[in-house]
This record gives C-alpha cells, structure tokens and sequence, in this order.
C-alpha cells in the first residue's frame, strides 16, 4: 500500500483512517493530503471505498479509527458549533444530485444563504440566481429539479454547494449517469470554477475522460489492499506506474479471467 | 428400460429429455441421456439421474450424452451436478456433441462447488430470541434519543420562532388539515349514525332511546372522537411523513441537509410535528361535532327531535369531559407526527425501503396511540375526570 507523502499546509489531512460497515473494513490505515486550489480525484474501481472515503472526509460517517482535518480542524471530532463553522467551509455535490424535490432551484440555492445570513430577501435572491448562472442554470431558477435533466440537477446541486463560497467542493461521482457530451460539459465547468474561483475540488469518479480532463492529482483505491495503490499525475501513473493493476484499470483491460 | 417425462402427445413426448440406465460389465454404471435437455424437460431426468447414482456408491459412472439433441444452460447445469455428485473423474461425460462440450467446458465442476458462498449458517432459537431483542432494544434506543432531539428541537424553535420554517408548516398544515376534512367528515357522521342505530335499536325495548344521545355525547367527545381521527392520521399523514422523509433519505438530501450543518430534526421533524400540534385537535373538533351531527340524524328516525337531542348532550357532558378528549388530541398529533419523522429517517437504502417505513410508521403509530389511550383512561380514572 502507498503512503502518499505529507504536504506543507495542507487544506485536507486524513491520517490513519480505518473505515468499513460493521465487521467490514473497506479501507485501513488511509492517509493522504489535499493541496489547496487543485482538484484532487479520488479513484478506484467499484468497491474500492471511494464513496465511503468521501463520506469519512465530509463527517457524514464516524470511521472506526483516524483522523480528517479540514483546514486544520479534525471534522469527526468537532461537535456543535465548531463542527457548523467545519461544514461552511465544505460544499457537497451528491451523486444524485439530491436537491429538495418540493423546492424550486432558486430555493435550494438560498437554503443556506437562509440559514447562515442575515441577508435580505433580495439580496439573498440574487445570489442564488447568481451561482446558478455561473453553472449555466440562469433560466432555470425557477424550475423544480424534477422538470430539469440529470446533468442539470448536478449543475444545480455544484451551484447549491457553492452557495455559500466554501473552501473545499466535493463532488461524488459528477459523470455517473450522464451521456458523454453531458459529462464533457460539467467536466468543463469544473474546470471553469477550478480556475477563476479560489475552491479546492475533491471528486470521486471511475470516468477515465474526466480523471484525464480535470484532475491535477489523484490517489487510486484498491479493494484488495484497502487503501491506496497510487497518488500523482494520472498521466504519469499510467504510463509510468510499476503497478500492473494501475496501469490495467488505466489502459482499461479486463482482469484476466482463467479459460 | 428408457423413462420418458412429462404429458402430451407423441410429438411432444419426441421433444422430451429420458435417461436410460445400466450397468456395464466392467462394473460401470451407464447413464444414457437422450432428447432435449433444456430447462423445461429435465426435471424428472435430474432426479432420476441422481438417484441412480446414489444408488451405486462403489462405481464409476458414465454419462453417455451421444443421443441428446439439444442441451442449454439447464442441461448443462445437469450435467455439472452429476459430475458434483461425486469426487473429480468418478462420474464422467461422455460422447456430448462438440457445440454443447464446448459450454460445457465453460465450468469447472469441481471448482464451482467451492466457489460458492456457504450457506449463512441457521442461528440456534435462543440466539435468534437474542438478536430479536437487541434488535427491539436498538429501536427502543433510537426513539429515546429521537424524543431527546425533537424535545430539544421544539424547546428552540418555542424560544426562537423566527427560526420555524413557517412556509413548510402552513403547507403541512394544509396537507395534513384541510386535505383531511372529507374522510374524517366521512368516518366521523358514519361514526355518529352506526353508534345511534346499534344503541338505540335495544335502548327502545326499554324506552331508553333518550339516552342514545348521552351515551353518543360522551363516547365520541371523551374517547372516539379524538381516538379515530388520530387513527385516520397516523394512516394518512404518519405514513406521508415516513415516505417524505424516507424518500429524501434515500435520495442523500438528508445527507445533503447534514452536510450544510442543517439539523435535520429541525429541518423535517418540527415543522411537521407543530402542523399536527396545530391540526388534530381541530381534526378532533370537527369529528367531535360531524359524529353528534350523524347521531342526531339518525335519532330522528326514533322520534327524536334535534333540540331535545342538543338539550341532552349539553345536559350529560360537561367541560372536562370536553378537555378530557381535546387534551389527548394533542399527544396524539406529537405521536403520529414523532414517529412518522422517525421511521422516514430510518429508512434504509432499497426499493422496499420507504414502503417499509410507511407501513412501521402506520403499525407502530396505532401501536402507540392505542397505549398511551390505554394510559389516559387509566390516568383519568385515577383522577376521577
């Protein structure tokens, strides 16, 4: 298993976490650091613990053991307030996009605002129409999620995400279930936001065209080991890896099954 | 001798599948194969084929497939049990046209039994009593810490009402109230007209069809009135809220909610748990008064007149009589409403998920309201109201 090697400053840093369900463990003794401004892929075939990993570094889970500091502050062991003052500082794009079906996009957009602002009606309005414009969504604030396409929804929920201007995006699997031109498309945006906003991006995909088209680094997750088989430029890993199982899943060759 | 299997005619009986077995004089056990080894023909062929080997341990068998026609996945599956029946190269399979010895080939006999998951071994009674009820005591945990964070969660939005989702509890409101009003208009006067027509038809023998009005004033105000419409509710609306909330669960927009630093307690539960607070007891109040309505009605038919009949329940019932039932109308609405919330953020992932947790917020909420009625009467009894 590799040990990515510790970065100064990191905005990200998960150390020692072992993570499963009940007597499963899916991942053992993780750790690796995020950079600020880059987008970080976390990938790794079905069952690796990709989502499982997210769900650790977003607080959604208690892992078993280990530790997952966002700007500094450990995010599991946090509570209250201070946990509240951790979560501002993340947004969350689910694989689903899991907007509020019984609220327009434009409601989505200014939950948070709601919740976190002392800002006007108006004001608050116009920031949601805002972010949903900067994804493309400016014509559809007040639509429904149900009345948009998938690849809309997962627009609406980075433009939900990014509602309150955080640190850290994380994005779940953006590409799953959309068609190619829909998956270049938000791979773009991502790209866009990456460059023009201050956010660090965290994504979790299999989607060998986006690795390729968004990420600066990545790290590879590998079921049999439980932790990582690689970390660095997916370029590089795949024309360079020594690992025979990187450069496969890169090269997209089948396992070799016997006659 | 050859056995074929199953009815028709002997058109149909060509199509079969048959087994023919002997033994050969170098001790041997011949099993010959022949028709059509598919899916819908082998049944009685595989049974007899295993019989026939079980019944000669000390010999090797050969499976002579030279007269079959056809064999698909179903036949080979066949043939792979018998060559399973016994250790590798006791039981062999021969003479199988080329086509179907190249799906054959696809599969290790030998391999495939060990590749299998075991079967989860069966627990021992007292073990499975054990599970049951650590299993009970979880659930039992969940909703004491759900009662600790929905208390602490209506304490805050009692002290800071500002931070109600008022939109979404005048829409509950509507949804759970208003929405409301036919069925338990409808159950409520059906209520009134059943209860008048079975207690008065005997009350007459005696001359006591007066009466029917007290008898009808107090069971629906004190106990029915509030009992059925809460009844009505953990149906309609409990159940709502537990698919609502289980949907959104499974939808991650709970996780979404968690992940904002959003209280989904706050979010979901309270809103739903005031709108109930605000609509049982005026479900109840309605029901209490469409109920007296239906009995009067059909009082009419006994000769007796509406105001003699308002005359008579205003006589018999009095103001706690009235708060007896209104007060239980309000632990009802937290009841329903509480475990609704509870058993929609339960839900698992899966299809049958949030059907689940629709049908555990119906069965548990009648559960409840029915006990807790139990401890009303007890309680009331106590304090002689």
């Amino acid at each position: 298993m590799t040990t990515p090697a510790p970065i100064a400053d990191p905005i990200i840093s998960v150390r020692g976490l072992t993570a499963g369900y009940g007597d499963v463990v899916l991942l053992e003794n993780v750790g690796f650091d995020v950079r600020r401004g880059e987008v970080f892929v976390i990938l790794g075939g079905s069952g690796s613990g990709k989502s499982t990993l997210l769900k650790h570094m977003i607080g959604l889970l208690p892992p078993q053991s280990g530790s997952v500091a966002i700007d500094g502050d450990d995010i599991i062991a946090a509570e209250g307030d201070a946990r509240r003052a951790i979560l501002r500082k993340i947004g969350v794009m689910y694989q689903s996009g899991a907007l509020f079906g019984s609220m327009t996009l434009a409601e989505n957009v200014r939950l948070p605002l709601e919740e976190y602002t002392d800002l006007t009606s108006d004001e608050i309005e116009l920031i949601a129409r805002m972010k949903l414009s900067l994804v493309g969504l400016g014509a559809f604030t007040g639509h429904l999620p149900a009345e948009i396409s998938g690849g809309m929804q997962k627009r609406a929920a980075i433009a939900r995400a990014m509602a309150l201007d955080p640190m850290i995006l994380f994005l779940d699997e953006p590409s799953a279930g959309l068609d190619p031109i829909t998956s270049a498309e938000l791979d773009a945006l991502i790209k866009r936001l990456a460059r023009n906003l201050d956010v660090t991006f965290v994504v979790v995909t299999h989607e060998l065209p986006s690795i390729f088209s968004i990420a600066d680094r990545v790290i590879m997750l590998d079921p049999r080991k439980k932790g990582i088989v690689a970390e660095g430029d997916p370029r590089k890993l795949r024309d360079e890896s020594d690992d025979p199982w990187v450069r496969q899943f890169f090269n997209r060759e089948a396992e070799p099954v016997a006659a | 001798m050859a056995a074929k299997y199953g009815p028709g005619t002997p058109r149909e009986q060509a199509l079969m599948a048959a087994v023919a077995i002997s033994d050969a004089t170098d001790g041997r056990r011949i099993l010959a194969l022949s028709g059509r080894l598919e899916a819908t023909t082998i049944r009685g062929v595989w049974d007899e084929s295993r019989r026939a080997i079980a019944a000669a341990p000390d010999q090797r068998v050969v499976v002579d497939a030279a007269d079959v026609d056809y064999c698909d996945g179903a036949g080979i599956a066949l043939l792979v049990d018998l060559i399973q029946q016994r250790k590798a190269g006791d039981v062999q399979v021969a003479n199988l046209h080329p086509a179907f010895e190249t799906l054959l080939q696809q599969f290790d006999a030998q391999a495939l039994g060990h590749d299998l998951d075991p079967p989860a071994p069966r627990r021992p009674a007292v073990e499975e009593i054990g599970v049951i009820t650590a299993g009970m005591g979880e659930d039992l945990r969940q909703q004491i810490v759900f009662i600790g964070e929905t208390t602490a969660a209506l304490v805050y939005a009692l002290l800071h009402p500002s931070t109600i989702r008022w939109k979404d509890v005048w829409r509950i409101c509507e949804r759970v109230g208003a929405d409301a009003l036919p069925i338990v208009a409808l159950i409520s006067f059906l209520l009134g007209v059943i209860l008048a027509f079975q207690s008065a038809i005997p009350m007459r023998k005696f001359g006591a069809e007066i009466f029917v009005a007290d008898l009808i004033g107090l069971a629906m105000l004190r106990e029915l009135g509030p009992l059925m419409t809460a009844i009505l509710l953990a149906g309609r609306s409990g159940a709502a809220f537990a698919a609502e909330i289980g949907t959104m669960t499974v939808n991650q927009e709970v996780d979404a909610l968690t992940t904002m630093g959003l209280d989904p307690v706050r979010f979901l539960v309270t809103p739903r748990i005031i709108a109930a607070l605000l609509m049982t007891p005026l479900l109840t109040l309605f029901a209490d008064l469409i109920s007296l309505l239906g009995g009067a009605m059909t009082l009419q038919s006994f000769s007796i007149p509406f105001v003699t009949f308002v005359h008579e329940v205003e006589g018999i019932v009095n103001f706690s009589d009235f708060m007896a039932g209104f007060v239980k109308s309000f632990v009802f609405a937290i009841l329903i409403a509480g475990i609704g919330c509870l058993r929609g953020l339960q839900t698992t992932a899966g299809a049958s998920a949030v059907g689940d947790a629709a049908t555990r917020a119906v069965v548990s909420g009648i559960i409840l309201l029915v006990v807790v009625d139990g401890v009303f009467a007890v309680l009331y009894f106590v304090l002689d109201i």
